[in-house]
């Protein structure tokens, strides 16, 4: 069951001459991980960026086509492009979050970073917001080496603990989506495997949309994957069939490296 | 070679700076040094600036005074100014006092008023510029605000005397010239340094950590409020402490607003003096005593000023360590 149905979906940016998505359908499924691969340039950020309406922060870029969303407690899909008081955008953003490429610590606590969208979300009850934190910084595999410093600055943590911080931080917030824009770009192969681990560990209670670059990566971590090129969806199929059986020769170019 | 030579060159430039400071500073000091010998301290909360007291050292004069009473008093001459004034016996020597008080307090009361005018408004610009308006106006308010920094002083004094003081006098009564006159034309000559430099570096705040809080939930309020101000804290700082720096020292304008009188403002809209006023007027025809006094007046803006941002500085900086 898809948790997310992209429907013809295309997006052109404000003032460009031409659309930068054309008529995208893609599927994303609940409690899974799809990853969205291609070569730069390719319109897997900008559909990332689509999914939760993070393009509107910016003006006259353009949606056309649906981007269905579940509401799970009706079952009913609905088009989150009707989304326009501030109020419905702020619920879709909890209800979608995002992590960075660049770890973004806010300049304020470990505690208060995590704190930062319970607080927004009208939660002001110490108890509920200190269970909360911690369990949202133990669901990111980062309470152990922070839970003796969780009131000091959070730019003091390395850059990998900064990323599970930032992912904490959404996860706190208890979304159905994750949407992950080249989580690991920064970052060292130590760290890196920390979060695809954590990403992994993630899907029982959250479904998950990651763009990378990195090929081994969306092999390693992913149930589906989707191959853009040009702002077209090539092929979108389960992962293993992806890397090992390329339906489309543009897929199979791009993964076996000779183009990208 | 070359780069012993840029070296060199670069390190002697950095020394100037040190050597002027400690040069003004000794200079100011030894110019000010027979008004700190004989007003010490004190100086600084002493209220009377130029009036005429007998020497009254009980110890050293007694001598002298008796002596004195003894002489009989020559006829004072009609033209004699001190004599018409009478108060005390002519023959009994006097000194003038000079003290500091009133030029310090003109001087940090219209820093205030300009800071508690200026801040709020500043922010508010920078905040508009940096993040509400569109592009268009943004560059054009952007513009206006460079140019009105560039207006020299003088222009403020005049503008601010003859048509912004009868304003201030219209609405809340008192002097048109005055403190708060003084204080408020002062606030719109800095609110452009500070609005422009806020402006900059609130457009520093990266795309992407104001993203990370939209995507959290977060209001245009809210992340102005928790991400984008925290960011350009050092920037507001900087901007603040130049404000702070201008302010203090400003004469032109102040000159024109402030009235000018050796006198504790009774209210807001009551005239005084601040430091660079009392200077600028006084120096003219000072001699002796009064030209040092007037020089401890200026040692002490140096320290002010120097005391004022160094606080500044360090203590809004450690803050977020």
């Amino acid at each position: 069951m898809p948790i997310m149905s992209v429907e013809d979906f295309s997006f052109t940016y404000a003032a460009a001459p031409a659309r930068s998505l054309n008529s995208i359908n893609l599927p994303i499924k609940k409690n899974s991980i799809t990853s969205l691969i291609g070569p730069s340039g390719c319109g897997k950020s900008t559909l990332l960026r689509s999914l939760n309406r993070m393009h509107d922060l910016y003006t006259n870029n353009e949606y056309e086509g649906r981007l269905m969303l579940l509401n799970e407690t009706t079952l009913e899909m609905e088009n989150i492009l009707d989304i326009k008081k501030e109020n419905e955008f702020i619920q879709l953003r909890q209800r979608v979050g995002m992590i960075f490429q660049k770890p973004t610590p806010f300049p304020m606590s470990i505690f208060d970073n995590v704190a930062y969208g319970l607080r927004l979300s009208g939660i002001k009850n110490k108890t509920e917001l200190k269970d909360r934190v911690e369990d949202a910084l133990k669901g990111s595999a980062l309470f152990g080496e922070v839970s003796d410093r969780l009131n000091k600055s959070a730019m003091g943590l390395s850059g990998g603990q900064q990323q599970r911080l930032c992912i904490a931080r959404a996860v706190a917030l208890k979304p159905e989506l994750l949407l992950f824009d080249e989580p690991t770009s920064a970052l060292d192969p130590i760290s890196t495997a920390a979060i695809e681990e954590l990403i992994v560990e993630l899907k029982k209670d959250v479904s998950v949309a990651i763009v990378t670059h990195n090929m081994q990566q969306a092999s390693r971590i992913s149930d589906y994957t989707a191959f853009m090129y040009l702002g077209d969806l090539i092929e979108y199929g389960e992962t293993e069939q992806i890397f090992l059986n390329p339906r489309e020769k543009k897929t199979e170019d791009y993964i076996t490296g000779r183009f990208g | 070679m070359m780069e012993k030579l840029f070296k060199t060159l670069s390190f002697m430039s950095a020394t100037l700076v040190m050597v002027l400071l400690a040069s003004i500073f000794i200079s100011l000091f030894n110019s000010a040094k027979p008004a700190i010998d004989e007003f010490g301290i004190g100086f600084i909360k002493e209220k009377e600036w130029g009036k005429e007291v007998p020497i009254d050292n009980p110890v050293s004069t007694v001598v002298d005074t008796t002596e004195q009473k003894k002489v009989e008093p020559a006829p004072a001459s009609d033209d004699s100014l001190e004599a018409l004034l009478g108060g005390g016996n002519d023959d009994t020597p006097m000194k003038t006092i000079y003290g500091g008080f009133i030029p310090i307090v003109g001087t940090l009361l219209s820093t205030l008023i300009a800071m508690a005018f200026a801040l709020p408004i500043a922010m508010g610009i920078a905040v508009f510029l940096a993040e509400i308006a569109p592009k268009k106006i943004s560059n054009v308010v952007g513009i206006a605000i460079e140019l009105l920094a560039a207006i020299p002083s003088i222009i403020f004094g005049m503008w601010g005397l003859f048509y912004f003081a009868p304003l201030v006098q219209e609405l809340v009564g008192g002097y048109q010239v005055s403190l708060l006159t003084a204080g408020l034309v002062l606030g719109v000559m800095i609110l452009p340094f500070m609005a422009a430099i806020t402006r900059d570096s609130m457009k520093t705040t990266p795309d992407v950590l104001k993203e990370s809080a939209y995507a959290l939930g977060a209001t245009k309020f809210e992340v102005i409020r928790d991400i984008i101000f925290p960011y350009s804290k050092a920037g507001i700082i900087g901007s603040i402490i130049l404000a702070l720096g201008r302010a203090l020292g400003e004469t032109m304008a102040v000159a024109f607003l402030i009235g000018s009188v050796f006198s504790l403002p009774s209210a807001l809209n009551s005239p005084t003096v601040s430091i660079p006023v009392a200077m600028a007027n006084s120096f003219g025809e000072a001699t002796g005593m009064k030209t040092s006094a007037l020089f401890y007046l200026a040692f002490l803006l140096f320290i002010i000023s120097f005391s004022v941002i160094s606080v500044a500085k360090f203590y809004f900086l450690r803050k977020d360590k």
